[in-house]
């Protein structure tokens, strides 16, 4: 036997193959997503090919690490909460555009006050000019009662975005108790409960100093998980940082890492982790980076599932359930050229879906120019129900599911998510790290480097950077005003409910708030409720609290 | 040697959105202007005090959303101080229908959604030179 003293040349693989040609044909220019995970031409099986860790990294959806929904059936059960965002004008406005919206499709509620109730103050305390510009005026239980007359508040899911001390909700519970319909067949979130996203990157939300909000959140949750036990009474924000610049590995972290500081607190307070956490959710931006945000989404789900059972030792399968709101996100809508918008929410609409959310905000065509009108709203609302309806998409659970591109881009994405999370962790947790400026140092180089690439036009936006037509009327869309007759009579009934309610009751319901302000044992969001249930405004409540607890002042903006 | 160009750069009423308003100040520093940078929520009173104690040549107003129905208000007071040739700008997102009476109050320019740092820089630069050279002017001519 004589051995072959050439070893002849090997066949190239077809992997080898494509490489070589691939690198004959490709303009050499590599590909980066926001998060900054530099992306391959192509996927393999060799990219991702574990089927030994199938089960323990994707499996089934409504089981353990839950990366393809949280639900068995996700929206071959029940589909998402179609919920828009509404706030304009009056209560009686905001009841119109509410009806009109839920015979449209909408099933669910995402109230938006006035920017002068997001600020803490009633209307009487600001300029009348800003009064229902982008949000609706309500300061009292009777507004309230007007905004949702005939609304079934016990039939939908109720998206309160109302910050800390949660007045807005406080009036609801008040409405509930006055047509007989019990706390806990309520459901629904309070959305803005999230203080430090505000701190960080929404400071018009930002109400009680840090200590003060800490305070309210903890005696909210407990509140609600007592006498209302399917409220969602926190929900944790990556919107604001991903709108304020984040990547979106970094909002999932940061959000993430906010959830871990939150579940402390409450920890710290006695409850117990299986108790309380199945009732925090998320809402986080959907951009148009449409395969990124979908492996964000996938990657959360499984980094929330593993870290709960590690750090914290859940046990429930509710625990691990990570459940979130998406909304489209406005930063990647344009003012040239508007009608663009439509097919740029669309696709981020559909990013959202493929991502296996919960409830889904569409923006409305003319976010970059002003508050939606009926009109545009009526469209974004349309949108999704043509992505529900007409397309197809949900009929197969988690479809991207596989594709080794995703797999591993879901891999990818988690191992930056949990990055954040060190360094976080590092600095002591998500308090002293906003505390210290870093979240906000970190946002804002991402945002500083989005805009440079916009500039560079290394980032190509339709319209803007590329594309772009004369500067003629093509970004002008009618805007909805509020009628100004409508907001004087809102400060008469206003005038009115303070010169009607009792001064000893009000006085006994402040002065009650103000004592369980400053006595721990005491539950502060009770007492807000007690406050309005004497005719408090909701004004009057938080000017109390931040007499008692601190007025909350963020960082300065750029020093 | 040439007087670095000084910024004040603002929110006045509600609004709290600051992404834009972090790049503009980042991008005017970069471009060797002083930047004094405040929190959001001023009062109109606040700002032109500021304004005056600074000796500011520029206003910044950032707004996202409506708080641009305020700055009429801004200028009429800027002018009752006699700081009518303070360079007012007005950044953010302002319905077009509205710019017509920011410009009528005396605003310099309110740049979209869209607009590029580059842009607002050089506005900037080129108004306050046009400024300056206007009173030198002045001066020399007596």
């Amino acid at each position: 036997m004589v051995e072959a003293s050439v070893v002849p040349a090997k066949a190239a693989t077809g992997r080898e193959q494509w490489e070589a040609d691939f690198s004959a044909q490709a303009d050499g220019r590599p590909r980066f997503n926001r998060s900054g995970i530099r992306l391959q031409p192509i996927y393999g099986p060799e990219d991702w090919c574990a089927p030994q860790s199938f089960d323990e990294r994707i499996g089934y959806p409504g089981q353990f690490p839950y990366t393809r929904g949280i639900y068995p059936a996700m929206y071959r059960g029940r589909g998402w909460s179609r919920r828009m965002l509404i706030g304009l004008g009056t209560p009686e406005d905001f009841n119109r555009r509410q009806k009109d919206m839920l015979a449209s499709g909408s099933n669910a509620v995402n109230f938006i006050p006035c920017n002068s109730v997001f600020r803490g103050y009633d209307i009487d305390e600001v300029d009348p000019l800003l009064v229902g510009t982008c949000g609706t005026a309500v300061n009292t239980l009777e507004d309230m009662r007007i905004a949702m007359d005939g609304i079934d508040i016990a039939g939908v899911s109720l998206g309160m975005n109302d910050p800390s001390p949660f007045t807005l909700l406080a009036f609801i519970l008040l409405l509930a108790e006055e047509r007989g319909t019990p706390w806990s067949k309520l459901s629904g979130t309070s959305n803005q409960a999230d203080f430090i996203s505000h701190f960080v990157a929404n400071h018009m939300f930002y109400r009680l100093s840090l200590e003060g909000s800490r305070r309210v959140l903890v005696d909210h949750i407990r509140f609600m998980n007592r006498h209302s036990p399917a409220w969602n009474p926190l929900s944790i924000v990556g919107q604001h940082m991903q709108q304020a610049g984040a990547t979106p590995a970094q909002a999932m972290g940061f959000a993430l890492s906010s959830a871990f500081y939150y579940i402390d607190l409450c920890i710290a307070a006695g409850m117990n982790i299986d108790d309380f956490v199945h009732r925090f959710t998320f809402f986080f931006d959907v951009s148009i980076s449409f395969f990124e945000e979908i492996a964000k989404f996938r990657a959360g789900r499984r980094v929330w599932a593993r870290l709960l059972r590690e750090r914290y030792g859940a046990k429930a399968e509710r625990s691990l359930r990570f459940k979130f709101h998406a909304q489209t996100s406005g930063a990647d809508l344009t003012r040239q050229q508007p009608l663009n918008n439509i097919a740029r929410v669309a696709i981020q609409g559909l990013a959202a879906i493929l991502s296996g959310m919960q409830s889904l905000h569409t923006d409305a065509y003319d976010e970059a120019i002003a508050t939606p009108s009926a009109r545009t709203a009526r469209i974004a609302i349309q949108t999704q129900n043509i992505l529900a309806e007409e397309t197809g998409v949900t009929d197969v659970i988690d479809p991207l599911g596989g594709s080794w591109f995703i797999e591993r881009l879901t891999d990818q994405m988690e191992d930056a998510i949990l990055a954040v999370i060190a360094r976080v962790d590092a600095l002591g947790g998500m308090f002293e790290a906003v505390r210290q400026g870093f979240v906000q140092a970190e946002i804002g180089r991402s945002a500083e480097s989005a805009q440079l690439q916009v500039e560079t036009g290394e980032t190509t936006v339709v319209g803007v950077n590329k594309y772009k037509v004369p500067d003629t009327d093509d970004h002008r869309t009618p805007v909805d005003r509020p009628n100004s007759a409508a907001i004087d009579r809102q400060y008469d009934r206003l005038a009115r409910f303070k010169q009607q309610r009792s001064q000893a009751q009000l006085q006994k319901g402040l002065s009650g708030l103000a004592h369980a302000a400053n006595h721990t044992n005491a539950n502060v969001y009770e007492a807000v409720v007690e406050a309005i249930r004497c005719g408090a405004t909701h004004g009057e409540v938080v000017t109390t609290l931040r007499r008692e607890l601190g007025f909350g002042q963020p960082l300065n903006l750029a020093g | 040697m040439r007087k670095q160009i000084k910024v004040l750069l603002t929110k006045i009423g509600l609004d709290g959105h600051d992404r834009g308003f972090r790049l503009v100040a980042a991008a005017l520093r970069d471009a060797g202007m002083e930047v004094l940078p405040t929190g959001p929520w001023l009062k109109i009173d606040e700002v032109v005090s500021i304004a005056m104690q600074e000796d500011v040549e520029v206003i910044g107003i950032s707004s996202l959303s409506f708080d641009h129905l305020l700055v009429p208000k801004l200028m009429t007071r800027l002018r009752d101080e006699g700081l009518d040739d303070v360079l007012v700008i007005v950044g953010g997102i302002v319905p077009d229908e509205d710019v017509g009476e920011l410009i009528a109050s005396g605003v310099a320019e309110v740049f979209h959604p869209g607009a590029s740092l580059a842009e607002v820089v050089r506005f900037i630069e080129d108004r306050v030179w046009e400024k300056r050279n206007a009173m030198l002017a002045k001066v020399v001519n007596g």
